[in-house]
């Protein structure tokens, strides 16, 4: 394990994230690919604080802080996303949810 | 007593400007009849009041001249407009004797003019609102004649103005009316810009604008020496008077600024009437006189005032023969007679010698305007009545009117000899009297022309004449024809000032209104020519027996005779010189199409082409960038994922 491997684990993450984000039509779908892009950005931390910091717990506090804030917004989406699904009783497609256009 | 009258002369003022706010506001609509008379009742109060006030002011003004003092007095000083602490605009009240003998010219016009608007102007549409406006007329003539400085005569000089456009385009309904009163308000107006400027930069170089000031001939003097900061170095002096005479240029519609004149026939007869006589016209022959000891410094603006004085007299009298508007003939021997005003001021300098001032040429202009005041207003009221009667101001369509207006005709064969300078009617002495003033000057030439338009003045006077009341009647319909007493009461009682103002009012005029200047050469130096009412005379009756041959008579066979020898040159004066063609040309080929046009293309083009690109590019790109717009999220991810990339690619924005 070396830190070339994690850096390349961590983008091919974070690739897959944004590929999902931009592929699917699901908004729960998107949510998931989001929460891989975090995930990605995670591992970066913590690789950065496992091979090049004098003191790793420094580079540790991030990802739980990302966690504890993505863990909150999913709850946050899930709602809206709850929400959005009883009033429009739709299939939450992201082509049809086009009400803000200009 | 006189005091008092003194104390109180702003009611002279303040009358007639009573008459148009109340009438204006409220009197001529609710109840036009009584607008009129109420028109009427403060006119006559006016007279009164400006009467009192010429003689209250008789001690101060003109006893004091007679014996080489001073001769203004101040009757009222307000400060109105505080520029600077050096220069101050006040409003004021300025009797000396040139203000005097107009504020009772236009007090005794007013109220003649008015109570025969009554009659003329019955059934009218607009009856209350021409008293208002009449009102307002004779309000600024008179705030003009009193003003105690030059830049209270321009406010009431532009309302003046702005009160001639409301009454000559009165009946705006007709296209023709309102063509004139733009014209005459335009060509007016041009004239006062110059006026401005004149101001401007007299008032810079004195210091004030108060007449007495200006009138100092220290004043002179010191502008004499002061040459403009720019240009080739021209003295003050003659720039600025200049200036200034351009806006009595126009006002008197001096050639070539004559054009609005005519065309100013388009009004009321009434207005015509007292335009010619008391208001408006003679402003710029006032203003001349007015500031007479600042324009007698210069020798270059006496010239101009007597040639444009004299040019204009001969040239409007030789067109005055060719014209059948009867109005026409009329406003045409107005210009005439002003030109005769205008030039006796100008010869009022010496030409020989070291240019002392010959103050009976002075005193002559203002004579002039004294009678031709009364005799114009006589002549356009009697054209009123006779255009009232007939329906017509063509000469062709009248004649043979002399039986069945004889009131009428009475009044305005007395009116026709004064005008045409007979013994013993008014306008022979002020005449006499401005002929002598350039003969005494050595003004030859312009002399000449003096006597050569008396000729032509009764020639074009009794053509006029004899073609509305002798010969053959040419009217159309013959229907009976009446004269309103309203009418014919002001016009007779104009005859009696028309045919005994210059017997008695000559000895007034040439020892008491004289210019306010020492020293004045003492009369007895200068040439007297004794002979000269003889020649007056003869040139006046040698144009009278030709205007009798020629039309008096029944037979017109020498006329046509005549008009076929001249031919061509005949062609020429009755279209007045083609004088409004070239002003025509001018404007419409020259300055519009030359000027304007490719102005108004660079604006059209450029200036709003420019704006309209602006808007253009703004509201094509606002539509495009709406398109993106689609609230497709997946779009707006992408292309902030896309920002990102070309962020970290570029390194940053690309400016």
């Amino acid at each position: 394990m070396t830190l070339a491997n994690s850096l390349l684990l961590s983008s091919i993450l974070f690739c897959i994230g944004i590929y999902g984000v931009l592929t699917r039509r699901q908004l729960i779908g998107m949510l998931l690919s989001i929460e891989i892009i975090l995930n990605g950005a995670n591992i970066n931390f913590i690789a950065f604080a496992h091979f090049r910091a004098a003191d790793p717990t420094a580079g540790a506090i991030f990802p739980i802080f990302v966690m504890a804030i993505s863990a909150a917004e999913m709850a946050l989406a899930l709602a809206i996303i709850i929400a959005m699904h009883r009033q429009k009783n739709s299939k939450l497609d992201i082509q049809q949810l086009r009400r803000l256009n200009g | 007593m006189a005091e008092t009258f003194l104390a109180h002369s702003y009611l002279v003022l303040l009358l007639p400007l009573t008459a148009f706010v109340v009438i204006g506001l409220w009197l001529g609509r609710s109840n036009p009849r009584a607008a009129a008379w109420l028109a009427v009742a403060l006119a006559a109060v006016n007279l009164a009041v400006g009467l009192a006030l010429a003689l209250a002011s008789f001690d101060h003004v003109f006893e004091p001249l007679a014996t080489g003092g001073a001769s203004a007095l101040v009757a009222l000083n307000v400060e109105w407009l505080n520029f600077t602490p050096s220069l101050t605009a006040r409003l004021g009240i300025y009797l000396d004797p040139i203000s005097v003998v107009m504020m009772v010219v236009v007090t005794t016009i007013a109220l003649l003019v008015t109570f025969y608007s009554m009659g003329y102007m019955k059934g009218d549409e607009g009856y209350g609102r021409f008293f208002a406006l009449l009102s307002l007329f004779v309000f600024s003539m008179l705030g003009l004649t009193l003003a105690s400085n030059i830049f209270q005569m321009f406010v009431f000089w532009e309302l003046v103005g702005v009160s001639s456009y409301s009454l000559i385009g009165f009946w705006y309904q007709k296209p023709s009316a309102v063509a004139a009163s733009k014209k005459a308000f335009i060509v007016t107006r041009f004239a006062d810009a110059f006026f401005l400027l004149g101001i401007i930069m007299v008032s810079y170089y004195a210091g004030s604008f108060d007449f007495a000031v200006l009138n100092d001939p220290a004043t002179a003097r010191v502008l004499a020496q002061q040459t403009l900061p720019w240009g080739p170095g021209l003295p003050v002096l003659t720039v600025a008077t200049l200036l200034i005479f351009i806006g009595g240029w126009g006002k008197s519609a001096m050639f070539p600024l004559h054009v609005w004149l005519p065309d100013a026939m388009e009004g009321p007869t009434p207005v015509s009437s007292i335009i010619h006589s008391a208001t408006m016209v003679v402003a710029g022959v006032f203003l001349t006189a007015r500031m007479f000891p600042l324009f007698v410094a210069a020798d270059l603006t006496m010239e101009v005032v007597r040639s444009v004085g004299a040019f204009t007299a001969l040239f409007a009298a030789v067109i005055a023969i060719t014209q059948f508007d009867i109005k026409r003939i009329l406003a045409f021997s107005t210009l005439s007679q002003l030109g005769y005003m205008m030039f006796s001021l100008g010869a009022a300098k010496i030409s020989a010698g070291d240019g002392g001032i010959n103050s009976l040429a002075y005193s002559a202009s203002i004579f002039h305007i004294f009678t031709h005041a009364f005799f114009k207003c006589l002549l356009f009221l009697g054209a009123g009545v006779v255009i009232h009667a007939v329906h017509n101001n063509d000469l062709t369509h009248m004649g043979g009117l002399r039986k069945q207006l004889p009131k009428t005709y009475w009044s305005m064969l007395i009116a026709c000899l004064a005008i045409s300078g007979v013994y013993p009617f008014a306008g022979f002495w002020s005449k006499d009297a401005i002929l002598l003033g350039a003969w005494q000057s050595g003004h030859y030439l312009t002399f000449g022309v003096g006597l050569l338009v008396g000729g032509l003045t009764a020639l074009y006077m009794f053509r006029f004449f004899f073609l509305i009341f002798h010969g053959e009647s040419r009217q159309e319909a013959h229907a009976p024809l009446h004269e309103d007493p309203v009418m014919t009461l002001p016009i007779m009682m104009l005859a009696v000032p028309s045919a005994l103002a210059g017997i008695m009012a000559e000895h007034f005029f040439v020892t008491h209104v004289i210019p306010p200047l020492s020293p004045i050469p003492p009369a007895g130096t200068l040439p007297h020519a004794g002979w000269l009412p003889l020649a007056a005379s003869l040139t006046g009756l040698t144009g009278l027996l030709l205007a009798w041959f020629l039309y008096g008579r029944g037979s017109r066979a020498l006329v046509a005779v005549s008009r076929e020898r001249m031919g061509f040159l005949y062609t020429l004066v009755s279209n007045k010189f083609y004088i409004d063609e070239a002003y025509l040309f001018i404007t419409r080929r020259l300055i519009f199409d030359g000027v304007a046009a490719p102005i108004k293309w660079f604006d059209r083009r450029v200036v709003d082409g420019t704006m309209d690109a602006v808007g253009w590019l703004l509201q094509h790109g606002g539509n495009g960038v709406r398109l993106a717009q689609n609230g497709l999220l997946t779009l707006y991810l992408g292309m902030s994922i896309l920002g990102i990339v070309l962020l970290f690619l570029f390194g940053g924005f690309p400016f």
